[in-house]
């Protein structure tokens, strides 16, 4: 190898949960490498809307964590500068439920969300309009959740990654990690890339949907799987979706464990004036074809939300793969089966959002300090090992 | 010697003019002219600000792939005046920003 | 399905449905058309025109009267063979000819190709057309690379210039100035000039002593040589001043066009020092050649090679019964077109006839294709913008038109954000992200992140009301 580096810890993949763990690692005083095979943000983060929600998750370690995390954004929004630069809106979500049955068991659900800190405010079917006034007439009604907000996701973790240079971090993109390197004993001693190699005691692997073939580089098997999602985006509008607008049965859908295609309306405006329309969920690998009955679901849902998107243009459609685990947590904190190995992936559609917290009790742990949340449900090693048929 | 131009190149007989009007002024247009040839034929050569800064905006590509025309034909934003053919009557507005009020 | 399966498709119902749908009415789509059903394919021509011709035969609509067309036209008599034979097509029943259809996406589903189009010119009504069989002729469109001034209103592109005049009978000014490269500027200078215009200036960066290079692939071509020798000709007729290995490098004015600066390029490309002089015009005709349209090609999971779609000798696509002709396979000009168009053509009735095409029935239209392959091949070496074109846009200039993103922004993503690539540039910039999706910029973008250009992934090749797309194909509003 021609040229190598030392540091405190590598972290490998440069999206949102990377860029995150670099800029917490960093300011926690490590001297932090990030690595990507790519460009910045050029996995899932690139293809994603830039949620911040608390509203479609049911208590429990995900809510504890997207509560932790959306706090974590917020002070970093009031960071001079970087609320503009990544387009940070705290506007909060708007589930709505068609019909009383849904209502009621949305109500529920929110009531449930208020237990474990959730702001939940019940919003009358008659006051739907005062906060949306394009929504579709003739709902029961629905719940506002003031704490959700959204960031332009790829301008996110290119300007965290920006802070955490700035706090010592450096970046190496186009560098792709070959080899998980480890001690006699079996510990983690740094990364092997066709650049050189980079010793640290600590790896972390936020390589997103790739999370899988990373933890096998470093011998552990790791059940990380990709869900695919498409988005529609409109013409630009001036402002007439103001929250992030959704059906409540979007929540059963993140929830859920089919493989068929499910698609549920998440409408929601942006900074910049187009609408972005989702969601989308299916498990076909990594199939980037593009599916026209899809993007056709999407656009229906939507028009059902809001009738006035019936004449406003779809300008493009793009797709991505969420990363998935088998029981929808991510696997955070380190692996007890590799020393020096830490895991920071498998967020699902929920990775922006959950970014920060992650990075933040990645470098607690990295830093020996207590993680201000149990990372037990988090596990990495919580999956049994695959057997030979179903492969990994 | 009389001018050039390009109805004379042709030998053009057009069939008699109607009219839009165009931000409330009356222009002649022949039958057949995309809006864009009717308003360039007037001597307007831009019909749309940008939502950003407000610059002035005409025919860029002028085959429909630019967007660069666009404006506001009958209450319908967004249309580009190099591909919609003028109608008697039409309605035509320059166009603001998104083309989309509230 | 497998390669070797391609477009053995058998021709099914062919009386609900037709054989062949040709996307685009320009040379290449009307020689697939004619050359398939002259041999008893059902046809369906799909174009976004109110009329046959594309952008090559664009002409006066008919209600301008124009009692001598030709006048604005090259190789009229092609033409007239193409519109005689389309009509007796038509007459005949063997060709449907759908106008103002403008199609967004074209589909694969169990071997049936599934074209999804709008009604123009508003473009919110749906038509679906189901064809065992595609060629797509869906031509090219100009690029332009960016320069202070370009957005300003008077400042079209040369084919725009053309394409306004040959259509609308109308000119962008009174005093215009043609500048770029390649080989559109000579007829648009003379074409404007014809039509009344004055011409100041035709300015061409590229260095016509380079053609020298390739003195073997013009000899093999004298068409093409008296062609530019005609047009040589019309711009002396016209007393237009020639400046070649120049360039404008700056348009001026607030509200519209009021001059250009234009200046000598050294053989690096750079501004010769004190070389600068201002045009008063009110009008600037630019182009620095031309891309094709490969969206619909890219959705259905075609290769492409380059930003061209790639092709085989029959001009198949590698997606079954897929073919594509014309500027979309690459840059070549009208009369590459008509040859690829009708190889197209026989392929396809061969084909949807579960036979493959004799080589001998297509040995003409291959050879004119080779020939002007490699003469269009030299012309690409020779007209390239000057070197170091992207190092040298300045910081303040907008490289993106729609979404008005300066090419600082476009370096700041590059050199400070961790972008390497055109994708994460738009991502980062709005760079291509507007109506154009990026079809204006996408060249200017790749230059500046110092990537070659490639195309991106458009899925819909034009923006498709939610309503519409919301519909299930064929189920009414």
């Amino acid at each position: 190898m021609s040229n190598s580096l030392t540091c405190d810890v590598v972290v490998v993949g440069a999206g949102m949960v990377g860029a995150a763990s670099a800029l917490y690692a960093a300011r926690a005083g490590l001297s932090a490498v990030l690595v990507d095979r790519g460009p910045v943000a050029g996995g899932t983060t690139g293809a994603g809307e830039g949620n911040l929600l608390v509203s479609d998750k049911e208590p429990g370690p995900e809510l504890d964590l997207a509560l932790l995390s959306g706090r974590l954004w917020a002070d970093l929004a009031a960071e001079p500068g970087v609320a503009g630069s990544v387009e940070y809106e705290a506007k909060g979500g708007l589930v709505v439920a068609a019909g009383p049955e849904g209502l009621t068991a949305l109500e529920g659900f929110a009531a449930a969300q208020r237990s474990a800190g959730v702001e939940a405010e019940s919003v009358a079917a008659g006051q739907l309009h005062d906060l949306e006034p394009y929504v579709a007439r003739g709902l029961a009604g629905g719940v506002l959740y003031p704490q959700d907000a959204q960031v332009m996701p790829t301008l996110a973790a290119a300007r965290l990654v920006r802070l955490a240079r700035t706090a010592g971090a450096s970046l190496r993109t186009g560098w792709t990690v070959t080899e998980v390197l480890r001690t006699a004993s079996g510990a983690v001693r740094g990364v092997r890339t066709p650049y050189g190699d980079i010793h640290a005691p600590a790896v972390v692997n936020a390589a997103g949907t790739w999370g899988g073939e990373l933890a096998a580089l470093a011998g552990v098997s790791l059940p990380v799987l990709p869900r695919r999602g498409f988005v529609l985006v409109t013409e630009p509008l001036p402002r007439r979706v103001r929250h992030k607008v959704y059906a409540a049965d979007y929540v059963a859908d993140v929830a859920s464990d089919s493989a068929a295609l499910q698609t549920s309306p998440v409408v929601e405006g942006t900074a910049a004036g187009p609408v972005l329309i989702g969601a989308s969920r299916e498990r076909v690998g990594f199939d980037r074809s593009f599916s026209l009955p899809v993007t056709r679901e999407l656009a229906a849902g939507a028009t059902r939300l809001f009738p006035f998107l019936a004449e406003v243009r779809a300008m493009r459609a793009y797709l991505g793969f969420r990363p998935y685990l088998p029981d929808h947590l991510p696997a955070v904190g380190p692996d007890p089966r590799v020393p020096g190995l830490f895991h920071a992936c498998g967020h699902e559609g929920a990775g922006i959002g959950l970014a920060t917290g992650t990075g933040h009790l990645i470098a607690q742990v990295l830093t020996d300090r207590t993680p201000d949340l149990d990372l037990a449900p988090f596990r990495p090693d919580r999956f049994p090992d695959p057997s030979p048929e179903e492969g990994s | 010697m009389t001018p050039r131009t390009p109805m004379r190149l042709v030998r053009a007989r057009p069939e008699p003019p109607f009219t839009v009007t165009f931000d409330d002024r009356e222009i002649a247009v022949l039958p057949g002219q995309t809006i864009a040839a009717a308003l360039w034929s007037v001597g307007v050569m831009s019909w749309r600000t940008t939502r950003g800064s407000g610059e002035r905006r005409g025919v860029f590509c002028g085959i429909g792939v630019c967007f660069d025309c666009l404006l506001t034909v009958n209450g319908r934003p967004n249309q580009r005046a190099c591909l919609v053919r003028a109608e008697p009557g039409d309605v035509i507005r320059t166009q603001e920003g998104t083309g989309h009020h509230d | 399905m497998t390669d070797d399966r391609r477009g053995t498709v058998e021709p099914r119902g062919t009386t609900d449905r037709p054989g062949l749908a040709v996307i685009g009415a320009g040379p290449a789509g009307l020689a697939a058309a004619l050359a398939a059903a002259a041999r008893g394919v059902q046809v369906t021509l799909v174009d976004a025109a109110p009329e046959a011709g594309g952008q090559f035969y664009r002409r006066p609509a008919a209600g301008l009267g124009a009692r001598h067309p030709r006048a604005l036209h090259h190789q009229w008599r092609t033409w007239e063979r193409l519109r005689d034979g389309l009509a007796a097509h038509i007459e005949a029943g063997r060709v449907t000819h759908l106008t103002d259809h403008h199609v967004w996406c074209v589909e694969r589903e169990s071997g049936v190709l599934v074209v999804h189009a709008l009604l123009g010119p508003e473009q919110e009504e749906p038509v679906v057309v189901r064809a065992d069989a595609v060629v797509l002729a869906t031509g090219g469109y100009e690029k332009v690379l960016p320069f202070p001034g370009w957005t300003l209103p008077g400042v079209v592109t040369a084919g725009g210039a053309q394409a306004m005049l040959k259509g609308g009978l109308v000119l962008p000014g009174r005093t215009a100035v043609v500048a770029g490269t390649g080989p559109l500027l000579m007829p648009v200078a003379v074409g404007l000039a014809a039509a009344g215009a004055k011409v100041a200036a035709l300015v061409e960066s590229a260095d016509p002593r380079a053609f020298v290079r390739h003195a073997r692939v013009l000899a093999a071509h004298p068409g093409k040589v008296a062609e530019g020798a005609l047009y040589a000709a019309g711009l002396a007729r016209h007393r237009i001043g020639v400046h070649v290995r120049h360039a404008v490098v700056e348009a001026h004015g607030t509200d519209r066009l009021e001059a250009v600066t234009v200046a000598a390029l050294d053989t690096d490309g750079r501004v010769r020092d004190g070389s600068e002089w201002r045009v008063p015009c009110d009008s600037l005709a630019v182009g620095h050649g031309m891309l094709p349209h490969t969206d619909l090609a890219e959705t259905l999971g075609c290769r492409l090679d380059g930003v061209n779609v790639a092709v085989d000798d029959e001009q198949r696509t590698d997606v079954p019964g897929v073919w594509a002709a014309g500027e979309t396979t690459g840059i070549g000009g009208a009369v590459l077109s008509l040859a690829e168009g009708r190889i197209a053509g026989l392929s396809v009735a061969a084909r949807l006839d579960s036979r493959a095409p004799e080589p001998s029935s297509y040995a003409r239209p291959a050879n004119t294709r080779a020939g002007l392959r490699e003469f269009f091949a030299a012309v690409d070496n020779v007209c390239t913008p000057p070197a170091g074109w992207a190092e040298r846009i300045g910081d303040d200039t907008l490289v993106c038109r729609c979404e008005e993103v300066p090419a600082s922004a476009v370096r700041e993503a590059v050199d400070e954000l961790g972008a390497g690539d055109v994708r994460t540039v738009k991502l980062l910039t709005r760079a291509g992200m507007g109506w154009c999706q990026g079809r204006m910029c996408g060249p200017a973008v790749a230059g500046l992140a110092g990537c070659p250009t490639t195309p991106s992934r458009r899925p819909f090749a034009r923006p498709v009301p939610l309503g519409v797309l919301a519909r299930e194909p064929g189920e009414s509003p």
